[in-house]
């Protein structure tokens, strides 16, 4: 235990002066050296990350970072962890290139995303743009099943998936997860504030009830549909233990899953899983820098207002 | 379901008419929710209720099964393994937990001004290893902590002379604290997010007629900062519970598998290697139940806890 009480200890040492200097330094040049510090601190294992995968295998060892300047070259630095990473593999259905998983994954989680922002907004608008009997019975039964884990219905979803015949299949994904409860509170939320004459108006012109959701009313949510597509996005990347249950053939899996297995493939030579990491990291680095500001936004409407 | 399944024929005349007009369709708002109502059915209400069932049964596979009692229960507490799982997951949430809510309200503090240009800079890099998956940050970490080669090593090593040897991954006993470094990581960003939020919520004036009343900065942070963020705290700490409780993917990554001595293994764990590798998902559903109550559990205590002081 004593290590354990020692990271602690370390913890709350660096924990503590940093709020008590910031409290008390406010405009001072320490608190610009203290968030420095703790930038580099979280940057360091991606910079970390990016510097091994392009160095070659013999010298991946041989310096923390980067080789010094002067011995710079294709031998020390180039891409071949890459090239061994992206060569295709021998598997039970023929030889299988990484491109197809980061494809398979690319494919699953736009398709999750699209599936699961219609349902949810379509479910939230009609929570928040209605009132109908039992409409309360239905918030608070969708708000007691937010509290069950998703792990204990794991074993029977499993039976019930086996038995309609979607094992191995993405229906086995996309399906269970089309309407997320999180995300139907957030887009009521979102819908609560769209003035009624705007629905009453389309109403007038003849529009159907589902248009008016489609064209009219989903429109004014463009920050949230930004911040739960970038929520969604990410549950279903980063998602391992569903894809890892119910999707058996080998060009089928995702990114979590066979990277994973190359792990265990390649032992210690962890240049060319590193590269399947950092290449896993990136398309939703890139979906979150182009969605930053409404996911902030997003993410703490529920939490800090009454 | 395709869209057209939603579309209704114009109501043109009806709804012109009465001034409430969402009355005048009932139907509406049930149709749009259809396809909850079906999915909860199907993939929540069923299954939750089989689960209680299949706890109550020996399984092998999907097809064939016997039924038990409660012998899946009596099995998982008293196997030595779920005392460990639940031991890691309990000792995991409680240190999770309280070095995440102090580091991330420090962090919140630190970022906490107004009108700062690398604020948002910050900001992202803290946020950052929030957008990378559990998985991915167990491989990433797993290299990470590699003794004599390893970032964390070295780093150790070049600060103070010592710990470039620390096998971090094969010591059972230093499993844990590499395991909080790594959530650490992680989750912090996320947590700060909601401090950050709250504390740009509180009313400026407020402190403000603290610091003339001659309150020092540490009693304001006490007495004005800290009650007004409150039941941000409590979401915070909750979530993390919550979240912490079915902790898997990170150390089942990291470590290849549970670790030396199960080390790492947890409730989640345990629940995957009896439910998908063994093939008894009787027993996954029971240890699905307990962990259930377990959540709920401290979940209630907590409310209970944190909202007592509030009137």
């Amino acid at each position: 235990m004593t290590p354990l009480q020692l990271t602690i200890l370390a913890l709350i040492i660096l924990g503590l002066p940093i709020a008590v200097i910031s409290a008390r330094l406010s405009r001072g040049y320490y608190r610009y050296l203290a968030m420095i510090f703790v930038a580099v601190i979280m940057l360091l294992p991606f910079a970390w990350l990016f510097c091994a995968v392009i160095k070659d295998k013999d010298i991946l060892n041989a310096y923390t970072f980067l080789p010094p300047f002067r011995d710079w070259s294709k031998t020390t630095l180039n891409l071949n962890n890459f090239r061994d990473l992206l060569q295709p593999h021998a598997t039970m259905q023929g030889p299988v290139s990484f491109w197809r998983y980061i494809l398979n994954s690319l494919f699953l989680a736009s398709a999750s995303t699209t599936i699961t922002l219609f349902f949810s907004s379509l479910s939230g608008y009609a929570l928040a743009k209605f009132r109908f009997p039992g409409q309360r019975l239905i918030m608070t039964f969708m708000l007691a099943s937010m509290t069950i884990p998703g792990v204990v219905l794991l074993a029977p979803n499993f039976e019930t998936i086996y038995h309609l015949g979607w094992m191995d299949t993405y229906k086995s994904l996309l399906v269970p997860g089309a309407v997320s409860v999180f995300g139907v509170f957030l887009f009521r939320q979102a819908f609560l504030p769209v003035p009624d004459e705007i629905i009453e108006a389309g109403r007038i012109d003849g529009c159907s009830e589902f248009r008016i959701y489609l064209t009219l009313v989903l429109p004014l949510v463009r920050p949230m549909i930004g911040a739960f597509c970038l929520i969604a996005f990410l549950g279903s990347w980063n998602s391992f233990i569903a894809p890892n249950v119910f999707l058996q053939s080998q060009d089928k899996l995702t990114l979590p899953v066979i990277l994973n297995q190359y792990v265990g493939e390649y032992q210690q030579q962890y240049g060319v899983f590193l590269a399947g990491t950092l290449l896993a990291i990136l398309p939703p680095a890139i979906l979150f820098f182009a969605l930053q500001r409404e996911f902030i936004s997003g993410l703490t409407t529920g939490a800090v207002k009454q | 379901m395709s869209a057209s399944a939603f579309s209704h024929k114009p109501h043109t005349g009806r709804q012109a008419a009465s001034a409430t007009s969402r009355r005048s369709f009932p139907l509406t708002p049930y149709l749009f929710l259809t396809p909850y109502f079906l999915l909860t059915i199907v993939f929540f209400l069923y299954p939750l209720f089989y689960a209680t069932i299949l706890s109550f049964y020996q399984t092998n596979g999907p097809t064939r099964k016997v039924f038990v009692g409660l012998a899946n229960f009596r099995f998982i507490l008293s196997d030595p393994d779920f005392h460990i799982a639940l031991r890691n997951t309990l000792l995991y949430t409680i240190l999770s937990v309280t070095t995440q809510v102090p580091v991330a309200l420090a962090l919140a503090l630190l970022l906490n001004a107004r009108r700062d240009k690398l604020k948002s800079f910050f900001r992202l890099a803290v946020f950052a290893p929030n957008l990378v998956g559990s998985i991915f940050v167990g491989i990433l970490f797993s290299v990470l902590f590699v003794p004599r080669y390893g970032l964390v090593n070295r780093t150790l090593q070049s600060l103070t002379h010592h710990g470039l040897l620390i096998a971090w991954l094969n010591e059972p006993s230093l499993i844990m604290p590499a395991l909080l470094l790594a959530s650490l990581w992680m989750y912090v960003g996320f947590n700060m997010i909601y401090f950050l939020a709250a504390l740009q919520s509180i009313d400026a004036s407020l402190i403000e007629a603290a610091r003339i009343d001659g309150a020092t900065p540490i009693k304001v942070f006490w007495h004005v900062t800290l009650p007004s963020i409150r039941p941000v705290t409590t979401f915070v700490v909750v979530m993390g519970t919550i979240g912490s409780l079915q902790l898997f993917e990170l150390p089942y990554a990291m470590l290849r598998g549970f670790g030396p001595k199960n080390a790492a293994l947890t409730i989640v764990g345990y629940l995957y290697q009896y439910a998908f590798q063994s093939g008894d998902l009787g027993t996954g559903a029971a240890v699905g139940w307990i962990l259930t109550l377990l959540i709920l559990g401290a979940s209630l205590l907590q409310l209970r806890f944190l909202n007592r002081g509030q009137s």
